[in-house]
């Protein structure tokens, strides 16, 4: 490897703008995340609630929307929703397919993001619930001072990989026609089939440097926050 | 039930019953207007759904993409289980430098989108020239696949071998078992015997991520109801149809998951779960 191969490489990086495509891939998961964090919430407290038919329609919609490769789920909101029924979220093309993208993720992630705090509720043993019940307090307040507390600190660590999931499935938005990361990978490679080693690694990297530290954070903010059992 | 409510009693009851003909309106009222909307657009036309009654798409389409699928997912899960077991027993080993680069092999491996690996193997091997190039897009589909899940069963297996209690590992060395022995013969087999349910559980990822194959055209299910629908104008159904036969298998994999989570729980002193593992939450005890 010599010293040209490297500056070959490095010219690279004045022809496609690599920074850019990593953002968009960071928009669609911080507006993706905040989506499917409201639409999980609001299925998760249905999943949990005491009645019958709201828990059927949270966990209908779990087991269908788990069950299916996002991929499809992407597919259907280009060719289905936008060609087919067209749902237009924005005068733009290039606007449109990103919040068509944002969709995807956000409906697909919503059931996972539903499960990780169901999983938070599961961890709080009953005897706190029975203690709580033991000492005069009723439905709300026990829920409020002794249970949510517990089950959002139990969540946290298996919303971080949700995040991180959806931060890698960011990528799946190629099928949705973003010009994103993997799309622009592709497109370097195809142009520069020669340094193919070096660009996989730089975008390889690009999203260790993101997944790693979200990781970290997370893995800390659970310790932190755990519940001495 | 949960660890939220009580046993409802009468006045609770009587609410509830309210609350719940409610719910349901609501529930229906959002799935009728949906059909409505869909009936608007002329999707609810049976012409476009009947094919799916006939021979002709299942025998041209849906399962020759059907068994495409299913040969990228059951030679990955082979693959992977290889992978993972050997990086898995790489990140227990007595040698700190096998520890150290199995660890990083495995943490680069999971934080690496399937789909990048997927585009780059593609496009490697096909310069490569070292393969039939009709076979170029599954062997990166699985080795796309390969990398990111033998990751996860590579966590699967020192998890299964943390969360053993530490006193299987001290009656085997108690016995004279050396190091290795007791990895090998006590704690590894229960550790295995004790993630079944979740590796079980992985197959569905497995199997889902399958479909990023369509983006490095590899012929599978979903390639398969796309041409079809875009040959027959009804390319909305056809996606449903593809969709629903994923969530069919997965559902069934997710049911012998928690099965299996219930009957092996006394052949090991390991906790079964049926979980996926991102979705299992540390208690602190185990």
């Amino acid at each position: 490897m010599d010293d040209g191969y490297f500056q070959q490489f490095l010219s690279l990086f004045d022809e496609f703008d690599v920074p850019a495509a990593f953002w968009v891939n960071i928009q669609l998961t911080f507006f993706a995340g905040i989506l499917a964090l409201i639409l999980g919430t609001v299925l998760a407290t249905m999943r949990i609630s005491p009645v019958p038919s709201l828990r059927w329609a949270g966990s209908t919609y779990v087991t269908l929307l788990r069950n299916t490769p996002l991929t499809i789920i992407m597919v259907f909101c280009v060719l289905g929703l936008w060609g087919q029924l067209g749902v237009t979220l924005s005068p733009d093309f290039q606007t449109n397919f990103f919040r068509l993208a944002v969709v995807g993720l956000t409906v697909y992630h919503a059931a996972f993001v539903c499960e990780a705090l169901r999983s938070g509720v599961n961890t709080v043993p009953v005897g706190q619930a029975e203690a709580a019940r033991a000492i005069g307090l009723s439905f709300w307040p026990a829920a409020r001072l002794i249970i949510l507390p517990q089950a959002f600190r139990g969540s946290v660590a298996p919303l971080g990989n949700v995040l991180i999931a959806l931060t890698k499935n960011s990528t799946v938005a190629a099928a949705a026609s973003v010009a994103e990361a993997s799309g622009l990978m592709r497109t370097m490679i195809e142009f520069r089939p020669d340094v193919i080693l070096a660009i996989f690694l730089t975008f390889a990297f690009g999203f260790v440097l993101i997944v790693v530290p979200i990781g970290l954070a997370t893995t800390a903010l659970s310790r932190r926050l755990a519940v001495a059992r | 039930m949960s660890t939220l409510f009580d046993v409802p009693g009468p006045v609770a009851r009587r609410r509830m019953v309210w609350v719940n003909i409610a719910a349901t309106i609501v529930v229906a009222g959002i799935a009728v207007w949906v059909l409505l909307r869909l009936q608007e657009k002329g999707q609810l036309d049976p012409a476009l759904w009947k094919p799916f009654l006939t021979a002709s798409p299942w025998v041209n389409y849906l399962i020759p993409g059907l068994i495409d699928t299913l040969t990228a997912a059951g030679i990955s899960i082979v693959t992977s289980a290889v992978f993972g077991f050997v990086f898995g027993l790489g990140r227990l080993s007595g040698s700190r430098a096998v520890r150290a680069a199995s660890g990083a092999i495995v943490e680069f491996f999971r934080a690496v989108p399937v789909l990048l690996m997927m585009i780059f193997f593609y496009l490697g091997l096909g310069q490569l020239r070292i393969l039939d190039p009709s076979d170029v897009p599954l062997v990166a589909v699985v080795l796309g696949l390969t990398f990111y899940n033998g990751s996860v069963f590579a966590e699967l297996v020192r998890s299964g071998v943390h969360g053993l209690p530490r006193g299987q590992r001290e009656a085997a060395l108690a016995v004279g078992l050396r190091d290795g022995q007791s990895l090998r013969l006590v704690e590894v087999p229960q550790a295995l015997i004790a993630m079944l349910p979740a590796i079980t559980s992985q197959l569905v990822v497995i199997l889902k991520d399958t479909a990023l194959g369509v983006i490095i055209t590899y012929p599978d299910l979903l390639d398969a109801a796309r041409r079809f629908g875009s040959g027959n104008g009804n390319i909305l159904q056809s996606l449903v149809v593809a969709a629903l036969i994923f969530i069919v298998i997965n559902y069934a994999i997710t049911k012998f998951a928690d099965r299996l989570a219930g009957r092996v729980g006394r052949r090991t002193a390991g906790k079964p779960r049926a979980e996926p593992p991102s979705l299992v939450v540390a208690t602190g005890n185990d």
